[in-house]
């Protein structure tokens, strides 16, 4: 649906070109939420602002629905924008225009019949749940209602793919997570593919199927929202992941008790959430876990389990114990002081 | 009474003659000067680096021409010109005489409020529009002029204030108007009243034209 390929964006300034983004190839497959996360300055809103070309890249080739766009003219280019809906952190709507008309503009302006546009504005207008602020100036709504028009003005065009430039950014988390639960209605209502950005792991955790880590303009790790959340590799990743559980005991709390056995974070996913397994390990092996701490997480795609255990016993056992874990499909990673 | 009554009798006609005088030559510079002012406004704002037209060159020349003619007084102006007048209307004299320096001195000043109107319209909107595949006319014309029209209304207030003004001295090339009244029988002749009646009509006609420009204003504004 949306593939990039070798992005990259430099921009000229007074020390220097500055590298927004480098050599990044992403692919966003039909009907999918994929989510870039990274701090600010990391490049992502370059990059998204590059699937629409807002942002024209350096080098490289952006393809939407297998037609590259970095070639066409402003004609066809304009067709293919059509086609993409964008919502941005600051909601961009008109001032001066009631909630109706901030829908309606755009739709006359592409020339939709008047019946058309009407009939559009309504259904959207109802779908984001604002059918009783027709009248309303944006300045009357909360920031909330304004990202829902923005919405709303962004699907009457009946786009098959939805962009989000840090559209919750600017609201409260109860406002977030209701606008999250907007744009995954959207997305399996409408069946509109979205790619969005953010530097909120939380946006990741509730709605995307995907994940990029962006860090200096690139992409430094990726993976299905389970396997990052379960097998982070990169220190980004897991210092984001820290936002949501807490991934670290004092060392010295732990190098107290490594003293008579080991300190393993567990990560149960699945099938594995489902069985017993402490209770087994401790009568096959002689090991004696002691739960330090523990949480759930629920992705889009499942739930993750956090167990942050003090296996005490002998080395060797609870090496034994650690395999046999593993061997049931559970992440485990040793914590050192 | 009866000196009022003398007064009103004596003077009422040739102020009102006066009045109407300055409201023609208001208008109708004010007419050209925006019809000239806006586009070029719209111009300097469209061409400058990262807007929908950036054009380096265009805007250079055009913001140095403006601010050439922004740097000239009015009063140095009317004289500077008065071939090119001669030229464009056949005559330097009367109302018809003072248009074109008038027109010359307003349009620029126009185009340089209309800048800083449309630049208050923030560049993300312009950009969502952008995104949605909307053809640029339509967009400067239903999102950037639309946006912008109650600081565009504020500044052509401004500008006819001014304008008011420049008409004031305007009379030095025998045009007429409220100015030159006051310039001629209230300095000249040493007319007190004339001078005042033409100072409280003035000071009227520019409340007026201020409220009514704050009012529709603050209509079109809806934050």
């Amino acid at each position: 649906m949306i593939v990039l390929e070798n992005i990259s964006k430099t921009f000229p300034s007074k020390n220097g070109v500055i590298k927004a983004v480098e050599e990044v190839t992403l692919h966003v497959r039909k009907g999918e939420i994929h989510g870039v996360i990274g701090y600010s300055g990391a490049g992502k809103s370059t990059l998204i602002r590059c699937v629409n070309l807002l942002e024209r890249p350096t080098k490289g080739k952006v393809y939407i629905n297998g037609q590259e766009i970095t070639s066409l003219p402003n004609n066809e280019l304009r067709e293919v924008r059509k086609k993409i809906g964008m919502i941005f952190q600051g909601f961009n709507l008109l001032k001066t225009a009631t909630v109706y008309d901030n829908v309606a503009i755009p739709l006359k302006l592409l020339g939709f019949s008047k019946e058309e546009v009407k009939k559009r504005v309504e259904k959207y207008l109802s779908i984001v749940g604002l059918e009783d602020k027709h009248h309303a100036y944006p300045s009357q709504l909360s920031g909330g209602q304004k990202q829902r028009v923005a919405i709303a003005r962004a699907l009457a065009q009946e786009p098959e793919i939805l962009l989000s430039d840090e559209a919750t950014s600017a609201l409260d988390p109860e406002t977030t997570d209701s606008i999250l639960d907007l744009l995954l209605k959207i997305n399996q209502e409408l069946g509109i593919t979205i790619l969005l950005i953010t530097h909120e792991m939380n946006v990741i955790q509730k709605i995307c199927d995907y994940v990029y880590v962006m860090e200096r303009g690139r992409i430094v790790e990726h993976g299905t929202t389970i396997e990052l959340f379960t097998n982070p590799t990169h220190h980004t990743t897991k210092k984001f992941l820290s936002t949501i559980v807490q991934r670290k005991l004092s060392p010295s709390l732990i190098s107290q008790l490594n003293v008579n056995g080991v300190v393993s974070r567990l990560t149960f996913v699945g099938e594995s959430t489902g069985k017993p397994l402490l209770a087994e390990v401790s009568q096959k092996f002689n090991v004696k876990p002691n739960i330090l701490a523990a949480n759930i997480i629920e992705l889009k795609n499942g739930i993750v389990g956090n167990i942050v255990v003090h296996l005490i016993g002998e080395s060797e056992d609870i090496q034994a114990a650690i395999q046999y874990l593993r061997s049931q499909g559970v992440g485990t990673e040793e914590l050192e002081g | 009474m009866s000196g009022s009554g003398q007064f009103t009798e004596k003077w009422l006609p040739i102020i009102g003659q006066a009045f109407i005088e300055t409201v023609q030559m208001v208008s109708i510079s004010l007419f050209f000067a925006v019809i000239i002012g806006i586009p070029l406004g719209i111009l300097l704002v469209l061409t400058r680096p990262g807007q929908l037209f950036d054009n380096k060159w265009i805007y250079q020349i055009l913001n140095l021409v403006i601010n050439i003619i922004r740097s000239i007084p009015f009063i140095i102006l009317l004289f500077f010109i008065l071939p090119f007048t001669k030229f464009i209307v056949g005559t330097t004299i009367g109302v018809k005489g003072v248009i074109v320096p008038l027109v010359i001195y307003t349009a620029p000043y126009i185009a340089r409020l209309m800048e800083s109107a449309l630049l208050e319209v923030e560049s993300g909107i312009i950009e969502a529009y952008i995104a949605m595949g909307i053809k640029r006319r339509h967009i400067i014309w239903h999102v950037l002029l639309r946006e912008a029209r109650p600081s565009i209304i504020l500044g052509l207030t401004i500008a006819t204030v001014s304008l008011i003004g420049a008409t004031a001295m305007a009379g030095l090339v025998g045009a007429g108007g409220l100015g030159d009244l006051a310039y001629r029988y209230g300095y000249l002749r040493y007319e007190v009243g004339v001078m005042y009646a033409t100072v409280i009509i003035l000071i009227i006609l520019v409340q007026v034209i201020q409220s009514i420009g704050n009012r529709l204003a603050t209509r079109m504004k809806k934050d």
